[in-house]
């Protein structure tokens, strides 16, 4: 018996579920050559407001889960996505000069997503403190996710710049939606499909595929976002612009070219809570 | 059957009320539901666009129909004071926006919300009856709205003996709802069939006309305390033996669709139903309401949203 090519429609991942666009409109991804490769989603802003609504309700139960949990959910998203290496080297290798480069890329997304899987019981121990002050209190700092963080994906590290833009977004209890490389959306697309089944509750990520040009203005205006990553922003006046919506609601932002990776990046979608606690004597 | 039945029905309605076998059969000789054509008919509606003015008057009007409820054991004066607050002015910041219909509260509670609402024309609505399930005798249902209106209940919102229903008890039914309006005197009297309960479209609108029949002057589907609530086709339904109805009697019986319409997305729906079955003399809180309490914040978040631009979130409505 012959068996059917079953072409994979590359849809938005938003609250768990796969809907295509809101609008129903789709692009087509090229590879380097100018060939056609898929025709993807292409999101509208009412999808982008789908998915603040998505990872904000996805919010409370995340945020409250342990530190360990979240390290072994994140954990298993490395073991997925080990198993699937194959499916992402073959993408990758769509728009990447080599084939050894996109295997040397896959690898390290895997690794770099459990690096940061190890940080989540870590972070309060290192961004926390217990502060010396006068008077009869025990008073200490520990870190609080910001919230809900709208994030623009580097568009020419369609795997690992995702990687790292979710894991280090996520693993402090924040939700993400996160628009992915433009150009090269394949890697981002199989990587919700690894997500969907790695114990990650639906709406803590939320990706995103089609133009950040078209979908960042209205989340970075949205009332219910808390903070913009804005590294994947290619073009420093439109940076400026999602910058000024942010400020409307005072949230905080990452801009592009700043380089920070790790514990830094972490840092940033972080808030801090201190305690002062009655000590009695 | 009571002397000073205000209704005027013609002699065919009159004389279907007039015994137990009569009512069965003027029941049972309603034409049947066409369930598919129902489902079909409010997914057709459901997919029309309401954008800009359009929408920007739906939004008003939606919340201008809403009766604000809590209904819940641990209410509180202070949970209903702030609810009357919310009634009158939605949006604290925005005075352009118009106040709700009425405010939806237990009977006991009425006092509280009577004397949060002086001086405007909110009214403040009352379930009665031993609401949500009905399960107490005809004279602890009568006290218990004697109670609310005695208290300054302007409408009251009792429900059905859904048990009796099931039993095929109709004239009971008929005789409790009859009962309860002669007791409501001038407070308006909103009967709620529970069509989760009703199972079947049949049903539900063998109970609409029932409720009619004894002079309901609106009918409405659920407690909000069963599931499902307020559907879409149960609503065009009920609308469609309002419709019947009127042509039979000439008198208009409004509609309260109640619990689990969230969205303004939901509302918009729910108004191109009743705009589209029953018309402009029923677009108005007179005649529709929407029995809710979260809807009113998404239309809050939805008008501000066309108000500035950008859209809104949960942390600049009040937390009820």
């Amino acid at each position: 018996m012959s068996n059917i090519d079953v072409k994979r429609t590359a849809k938005l991942f938003i609250g768990g579920a796969f809907p295509r666009s809101e609008s129903g409109r789709t692009y087509e991804a090229k590879d380097k050559n100018k060939n056609f490769v898929a025709n993807v989603a292409l999101a509208s802003r009412k999808d982008g407001r789908d998915a603040v609504v998505a990872a904000r309700a996805a919010f409370a139960k995340w945020s409250e889960a342990t530190a360990y949990n979240r390290a072994q959910v994140l954990y298993r998203v490395s073991e997925i996505m080990q198993g699937r290496r194959e499916q992402f080297v073959e993408e990758l290798s769509l728009w990447s000069k080599t084939k050894k480069q996109a295997e040397t890329e896959v690898d390290e997304a895997i690794n770099r997503m459990v690096w940061f899987a190890g940080w989540a019981d870590k972070i309060a121990m290192v961004t926390g403190s217990n502060n010396p002050v006068a008077g009869p209190f025990f008073d200490f700092s520990i870190p609080e996710p910001t919230g809900v963080v709208a994030a623009v994906a580097p568009e020419n590290s369609a795997l690992l710049g995702l990687v790292e833009t979710i894991a280090s977004i996520v693993v402090s209890g924040n939700t993400v939606i996160v628009i992915a490389s433009e150009s090269q959306p394949l890697p981002a697309v199989s990587l919700a499909e690894v997500i969907a089944t790695s114990d990650v509750p639906g709406g803590v990520i939320n990706i995103l595929t089609g133009s950040y040009k078209e979908i960042a203005p209205w989340l970075a205006s949205h009332q219910d976002i808390n903070a913009l990553d804005l590294t994947g922003v290619d073009k420093k006046q439109i940076a400026l612009e999602l910058e000024k919506e942010a400020a409307t609601n005072l949230k905080r932002v990452l801009r592009p070219n700043t380089k920070l990776d790790g514990l830094a990046r972490i840092k940033v979608f972080l808030e801090t809570k201190t305690v002062w606690h009655p000590r009695g004597f | 059957m009571l002397k000073d039945d205000p209704l005027v029905l013609p002699s065919i309605l009159r004389d279907a009320t007039n015994s137990d076998s009569a009512l069965k059969k003027f029941l049972n000789g309603l034409s049947g539901v066409d369930k598919v054509g129902v489902e079909e008919r409010v997914a057709k509606l459901g997919t029309r666009s309401i954008k800009t003015t359009a929408k920007a008057e739906g939004i008003d009007l939606s919340i201008r129909m809403i009766d604000l409820t809590t209904l819940e054991g641990m209410d509180t004066k202070g949970k209903v004071k702030s609810l009357c607050a919310k009634a009158k002015r939605p949006d604290p910041l925005d005075p352009s926006v118009p106040s709700v219909a009425a405010v939806c509260v237990y009977s006991d509670l009425v006092g509280i919300a009577k004397e949060n609402l002086i001086g405007t024309n909110i009214n403040v609505a009352a379930v009665a009856t031993g609401f949500p399930s009905g399960r107490v005798s005809l004279a602890a249902k009568l006290q218990d709205t004697a109670d609310a209106v005695s208290q300054g209940a302007d409408e009251i919102d009792m429900v059905i003996d859904r048990g009796a229903f099931h039993e095929g008890r109709f004239l009971d039914i008929y005789d409790q709802i009859q009962a309860i309006k002669h007791t409501c005197g001038a407070a308006h009297l909103k009967v709620i069939l529970e069509t989760g309960e009703l199972k079947t479209y049949d049903n539900v609108k063998k109970a609409s006309w029932i409720a009619m029949l004894a002079g309901a002057d609106f009918i409405k589907t659920s407690t909000g305390k069963v599931q499902p609530a307020a559907t879409l086709p149960v609503t065009l339904v009920m609308l469609q033996a309002i419709r019947d109805f009127e042509t039979a009697t000439h008198r208009r019986i409004g509609m309260k669709p109640a619990g689990g319409i969230k969205t303004t997305k939901d509302a918009m729906k729910y108004l191109v139903l009743l705009k589209e079955t029953l018309g402009d003399n029923w677009m108005n809180p007179n005649m529709f309401r929407f029995g809710a309490s979260s809807l009113l914040n998404d239309l809050l978040m939805q008008r501000q949203k066309m108000k500035n631009g950008a859209y809104s979130g949960p942390d600049y409505v009040t937390v009820d």
